[in-house]
């Protein structure tokens, strides 16, 4: 029963995403007709000359002249094989590109996530604990700070800090360039250069989940299933964590959902902060430098990674919260 | 970044004022927001309790949410006078470059690298940031609530293609779908607006669906349909005005989000190349990050102090809006 | 009394914030007795049960004593007060459905009391969850032992209630309003398995109710409470035979369902009013009865109101086939009261609003004064509305909190064609006189209303229009008994003042026998009999309507307990004679 559960909810999430899958690649197609010229402009701009003849043969050569539907069937057909293109700035397969750059991103994402969770989620549960004491209003008074901060200026401040006075740990790119290292250097050189990004990036959502999680905690608390627990002689720890927090975690979850697309735009900023090798980087040269091939690819391929993540978010609320029906 | 606390449904503690003219006379769509001096009804033997202090009243006590909203205030204050207080184009180089916040009391918060006051470029900041944010505001809220309020009312089918296009738009990330429309588009204040409420207007859309789905089911509407009003008629005088707190709260956020979007995009020197605002400033000072961070640090509090003064007014109308927690049976 | 007593409460005193909710109760309970706390809401009841047990929230203050076995309960450090929750003391919930945790199956939750105070190993404890689970006939509990709450019904819910509060056989239960929430064959059998494990493991059971045929029922002792204080206690025969206070006498005179069976053509209910002396701050009840409003005879042989024939009404959602209202007819007279007695899923309020066309029926035809209805929609609806109108059972949310009354009125109106301001103004003038609320009432907005007048301005709102039927879906349902009578006896006098018919939904019996000339019943989504108020309740027909009649608790001082006999129609004699209660008495407490 539990897993029927699971595999139903898999099964209307996958059906539920098709279409918007399909609705996120015409958006992109359509976003991609409204730039202004065409790849052959841009390449003709920056090789300096073309004629008329060269831009109609590269226009035939990348499938410019073509009626609007058949670019579009061209565009599916790429897609269906994994191709998003080729990038005339970076002179590479688009795919290719993206493919070398999504595990630095990936790696900021996931580490900025599971800190912000745990460290905000453990804060929230302080707070609502001592709900209107002092360890709930300085932990209170530092969210809702950390919660009005832009992540860019978090980050700048803590190169300033860290990198610049105190010089613990270094500003730039994911590793030490020039230096050889392996095995445990490696990765301690590795850590230290991601630590302040990933610091910098989980900070708003360490706020929002901690906040969260000790507004949930306290609605929880007025409910009358609390009320039979204390009424059966619990204590108030195993209260809190099995009774209380249990049902706070839900909408906990629905909201990390929904920030997965906040945290790739963050992850834009952060890395240009600190100029991580990264996904949001090779969006924002791709956007800086016109090259909508890539700029676009970075987009749908998110989204993707969205729908993806959300597809996972589904099933593990399925499996937290039994009232979800098969 | 989302509102924090879950939506709460009001439980009708909130209504206007008497009116000293026709009993009988409709009240103001605003007045009717603000909390009602509430009379212990004298005779009646009131099963509620003592009667809970109004809207505006919770709101006016809670002292941070006050703070909060003195600071707006100053701030939007600033924003209006920064013609009249720092005349002329704030990108004027004017004095002496890299000046230090104090070296001279004429620049008293310092100059850039190019010798470009910082005090007129935090002021005129505040103008672009306050006006973006309002906008964006207004464009996700009114297409937030009327969707919402559709989809929430009729259900069926307009609540399916509503989910349907509000997956979409949550699953393209914001910031990325930002970045993209400004290069294709020229970056004016018009543009980004639109760009922000268009990422925004999700959110609206799921609490305005969320209390309509809710406030359908009330016997009170049920009354009025039971009268023979009109859909249009119970959407908007009965449904709406009960739906609004957790609106109203949102708003607020909505604003520090799209002031926060907005400093990140000009940070990034994709906004728009006219104008000053903080988040501009804090890019061009990023490459004197090392020795003159206070054109980084400077601008970015003023960020925070705008930001933080929305949240502690918006975290304040929550608590007043939300009912009393009294646990007893 | 020798033995000494298992609780006994001195001078308990519980303030929330400046409002005190309890004043100087003093009560006992001696082992193994069923001691009832009667009232009605805001009187303090709850707030005693819950300060028992130390389960008040934090801003709520404690003053006197509250001896257990001998130990002060309201200074006990937390510790100990843990060891003896859910141990020696344990407690109930009014409301079955959000009192368990929707996350854990109900074998944890019932095991983590066993585990908490028996230190039971996981396998101990699940077989004795499973012959507890038993002992509470839940059906399967071999089944259902993993099973989460959301998939068991109300009535089961509450008997996992009850099997995690005995599990380690408390001496004192407590029970808090414990079927209030359930319908009454359910109730039935939930308060004869309380008194059944009370006999069984010798536990002293408090009950709190505001239900006095349960009392009378199922309790040795009753205490009566008002205003947060006791205004009366003994034996419940004692209470039943010759109440004292004033304020107890009003209770059961305005109680139905007691033994006697008024009518409203021949009588009027009762009615209590508390007053407090400015000066002394004392309070007093006056006791009004007054006489029964005259009807003129029923118009012969005229041509019925409402009329249905064969109406079917899907459940909003649901696949075809499964129906809400099932293939119902039946007629409306002018001047008529039909009442409409069913429990909680059989359908009445889908026939409600199915009537008032506000969910479409999928077949058959609803005939209202001539003209078919059931055809009808949009605008030319509008003429049926007028004379058609609906008043709801929950006071609090059948009105809209940013209107005030004065707004609600006029919109009907003004929806309704009348278009003149000072007409408008003088027709809610006169309604809202009409059914007892001072003028100054147009001005104010809901909140600053009781329940009873809530409901008061929702029968202004439906009656503003003038219609000729009236749809009552258990309109005093949620209002306390003192309320009840009052907005019965609202309702009986606009009848003959306006000249309406009405057709009253309730689940509630003695409400339904007193105010309606025939009564219909409902099982299942079909109408199962039919018949006058007196025949259905002499002579019931269907064994439904029979088990739903011996199902209404009755003060018979304990005769049926230990399994309920089937009784073959009629209550037991008359307990409290209304004839003697004389006009205006008045005492001071």
């Amino acid at each position: 029963m539990f897993d029927s559960r699971i595999a139903a909810t898999l099964r209307r999430a996958l059906l539920r995403a098709i279409p918007t899958v399909l609705g996120i690649v015409i958006l992109n197609f359509l976003l991609l007709q409204l730039v202004p010229g065409d790849a052959a402009d841009v390449l003709a701009g920056e090789s300096g000359a073309a004629t008329a003849e060269t831009m109609a043969m590269m226009r035939s050569h990348f499938g410019l002249d073509l009626p609007l539907g058949q670019q579009l069937l061209n565009y599916l057909n790429h897609l269906a094989h994994f191709s998003l293109g080729y990038s005339p700035r970076f002179n590479m397969p688009v795919m290719e590109l993206i493919w070398s750059r999504l595990p630095n991103t990936l790696l900021l994402m996931a580490g900025a996530l599971g800190l912000a969770l745990v460290l905000g989620i453990g804060c929230g549960l302080v707070m609502a604990t001592w709900a209107h004491r002092w360890p709930d209003r300085i932990l209170g008074v530092l969210s809702l700070l950390l919660y009005s901060t832009p992540g860019f200026w978090i980050g700048l401040m803590a190169v300033v800090l860290f990198s610049v006075h105190l010089g613990w740990l270094p500003s730039d790119g994911s590793t030490t360039i020039g230096a050889n290292l392996s095995g445990w250097d490696a990765v301690r050189d590795r850590l230290a250069h991601a630590l302040l990004p990933t610091l910098a990036l989980a900070s708003v959502f360490m706020a929002i989940y901690a906040r969260l999680t000790r507004a949930a905690m306290l609605e929880a608390q007025t409910q009358d299933y609390v009320r039979t627990a204390v009424a059966k002689g619990l204590h108030p720890a195993r209260v809190q964590l099995r009774h209380v927090l249990r049902n706070a975690l839900l909408p906990v979850t629905t909201v990390a959902g929904v920030h997965l697309g906040n945290l790739l735009g963050g992850a834009v900023v952060i890395e240009t902060v600190f100029s991580w090798p990264g996904l949001g980087r090779l969006a924002l040269e791709a956007v800086q430098g016109r090259d909508y091939a890539v700029s676009l690819g970075v987009l749908l391929l998110s989204s993707f990674m969205v729908i993806f993540a959300n597809l996972l978010i589904d099933l593990l609320h399925a499996w937290l919260d039994p009232r979800i029906k098969a | 970044m989302d509102t924090t606390k879950p939506a709460r449904i009001l439980h009708a503690a909130a209504a206007p004022r008497h009116s000293a003219t026709s009993t009988l006379a409709p009240r103001s769509w605003l007045r009717r927001l603000a909390g009602p001096p509430r009379h212990a009804a004298a005779h009646a033997v009131d099963a509620d309790g003592p009667a809970p202090a109004t809207t505006w009243r919770l709101f006016l006590r809670n002292r941070a949410a006050l703070c909060g909203a003195v600071a707006l205030a100053l701030i939007a204050l600033l924003a209006l006078a920064a013609p009249w207080l720092f005349p002329g184009d704030p990108l004027d180089m004017v004095a002496e470059p890299l000046l230090w916040p104090g070296q001279d009391p004429h620049y008293w918060l310092g100059t850039d690298s190019l010798g470009r006051d910082l005090a007129a470029g935090i002021a005129h900041g505040a103008r672009a940031s306050m006006l973006i944010g309002l906008a964006a505001a207004a464009v996700g809220l009114t297409l937030g609530t009327l969707a919402g309020a559709c989809a929430g009312y009729f259900g069926g089918r307009t609540d399916a293609a509503l989910g349907r296009l509000v997956e979409l738009f949550q699953a393209t990330p914001s910031f990325l779908f930002m970045i993209v429309v400004v290069t294709i588009a020229p970056p004016t204040i018009g543009v980004i607006s639109l760009t922000i409420g268009l990422t925004s207007w999700p959110t609206v859309a799921r609490l305005v669906r969320a209390e309509f789905r809710a406030l359908k089911e009330r016997d009170f509407v049920l009354a009025a349909r039971s009268l023979g009003y009109g859909n249009t008629r119970i959407i908007f005088a009965e449904i709406l005005p009960n739906a609004l707190p957790p609106v109203i709260v949102a708003t607020s956020v909505m604003v520090a989000t799209a002031i926060l979007m907005e400093s990140a995009l000009s940070f990034l020197g994709l906004g728009d190349p006219n104008r000053v605002s903080w988040g501009s400033l804090i890019g061009s000072g990023r490459d004197m990050l090392r020795s003159a961070w206070y054109l980084t640090a400077i601008p970015g509090g003023a960020i925070v102090v705008a930001v933080l003064s929305l949240n502690l007014v918006g975290d304040g109308l929550n608590e007043a809006f939300s009912p009393r927690l009294r646990g007893r049976a | 009394m020798n033995a000494p007593a298992l609780l006994d409460v001195r001078g308990l005193d519980v303030h929330f914030g400046r409002h005190q909710a309890v004043r100087g109760l003093d009560f006992s309970i001696a082992p193994g007795e069923t001691l009832a706390l009667v009232g009605e809401s805001g009187c303090g009841k709850s707030s005693t049960a819950l300060a028992l047990m130390r389960l008040l929230p934090a801003d709520a203050r404690l003053g006197g004593q509250i001896l257990f076995e001998g130990r002060d309960l309201t200074t006990l450090p937390a510790p100990q007060l843990r060891a003896l929750r859910g141990n020696a003391v344990s407690m109930i919930f009014q409301e079955p459905m959000t009192s368990l945790n929707p996350v854990l199956t109900i074998g944890d939750q019932v095991a983590e009391v066993l585990r908490r105070h028996q230190g039971l190993t996981s396998g101990a404890a699940r077989r004795r969850v499973l012959e507890l689970l038993e002992l509470v006939r839940i059906p399967e509990p071999q089944r259902r032992i993993d099973d989460y709450p959301h998939t068991l019904s109300g009535g089961q819910r509450q008997r996992v209630m009850i099997a995690m509060a005995v599990a380690c056989r408390p001496r004192l239960l407590i029970a808090d309003e414990p079927t209030t929430a359930l319908d009454v064959t359910i109730q039935e059998q939930i308060l004869e398995l309380l008194d059944g494990l009370r006999r069984e493991f010798s536990m002293a059971l408090l009950l709190i109710t505001h239900d006095l045929a349960m009392v009378g029922q199922w309790a040795d002792r009753v205490a009566v409470m008002h205003g947060g204080e006791i205004v009366e206690q003994g034996s419940s025969r004692q209470l039943f035979n010759g109440a004292r206070h004033p304020y107890t006498r009003g209770l059961l005179g305005a109680s139905l369902g007691l033994g006697a069976a008024p009518h409203y053509r021949a009588e009027r209910l009762p009615e209590i009013a508390s007053s407090i002396d400015p000066q002394t701050g004392a309070r007093g009840f006056t006791l009004v009865q007054g006489r029964p409003t005259p009807f003129p005879p029923p118009p012969a042989a005229a041509a019925p109101l409402l009329r249905l024939e064969e109406l079917h009404v899907r459940h909003p959602g649901a696949k075809p086939g499964t129906h809400a209202v099932d293939g119902v007819s039946f007629e409306i007279a002018r001047g008529e009261t039909v009442g409409l007695v069913g429990e909680s899923g059989c359908g009445k309020s889908t026939l409600a609003k199915a009537i008032l066309r506000l969910v479409e029926p999928e077949a058959g035809r609803i005939v209202f004064d001539g003209a078919e209805v059931s055809a009808l929609s949009g605008r030319r609806l509008r003429p049926f509305r007028r004379q058609a109108q609906m008043v709801f059972q929950d006071p609090y949310a059948s009105l809209n909190p940013r209107h005030s009354v004065a707004a609600i009125l006029d919109a009907a109106l003004r929806a309704h064609g009348v278009d003149v301001r000072q007409e408008r103004e003088r027709r809610a003038r006169r309604i809202v006189d009409q059914v007892g609320l001072p003028t100054t009432a147009l001005a104010r907005y809901p909140h600053e209303f009781s329940g009873g007048q809530r409901q008061r301005i929702g029968i202004a709102r439906a009656l503003v229009l003038e219609p000729a039927l009236l749809v009552c879906d258990e309109p005093v349902s949620a209002l306390d008994v003192s309320i009840q009578a009052q907005v019965l006896n609202l309702l009986v006098d606009l009848k003959r003042e306006l000249g309406l018919s009405y057709l009253f939904i309730s689940h509630d019996l003695s409400v339904v026998r007193y105010i309606a000339d025939r009564v219909l019943v409902m099982h299942g989504g079909r109408i199962v009999e039919s018949g006058d108020h007196r025949s259905v309740w002499e002579r019931p027909q269907h064994p439904y309507t029979r088990s739903l009649i011996a199902a209404v608790p009755a003060p018979d001082f304990g005769a049926r307990r230990g399994g309920y006999a089937s009784r073959a129609g009629g209550l037991s004699r008359p307990i409290c004679d209304t004839q003697s209660l004389t006009v205006h008495e008045s005492q001071a407490p």
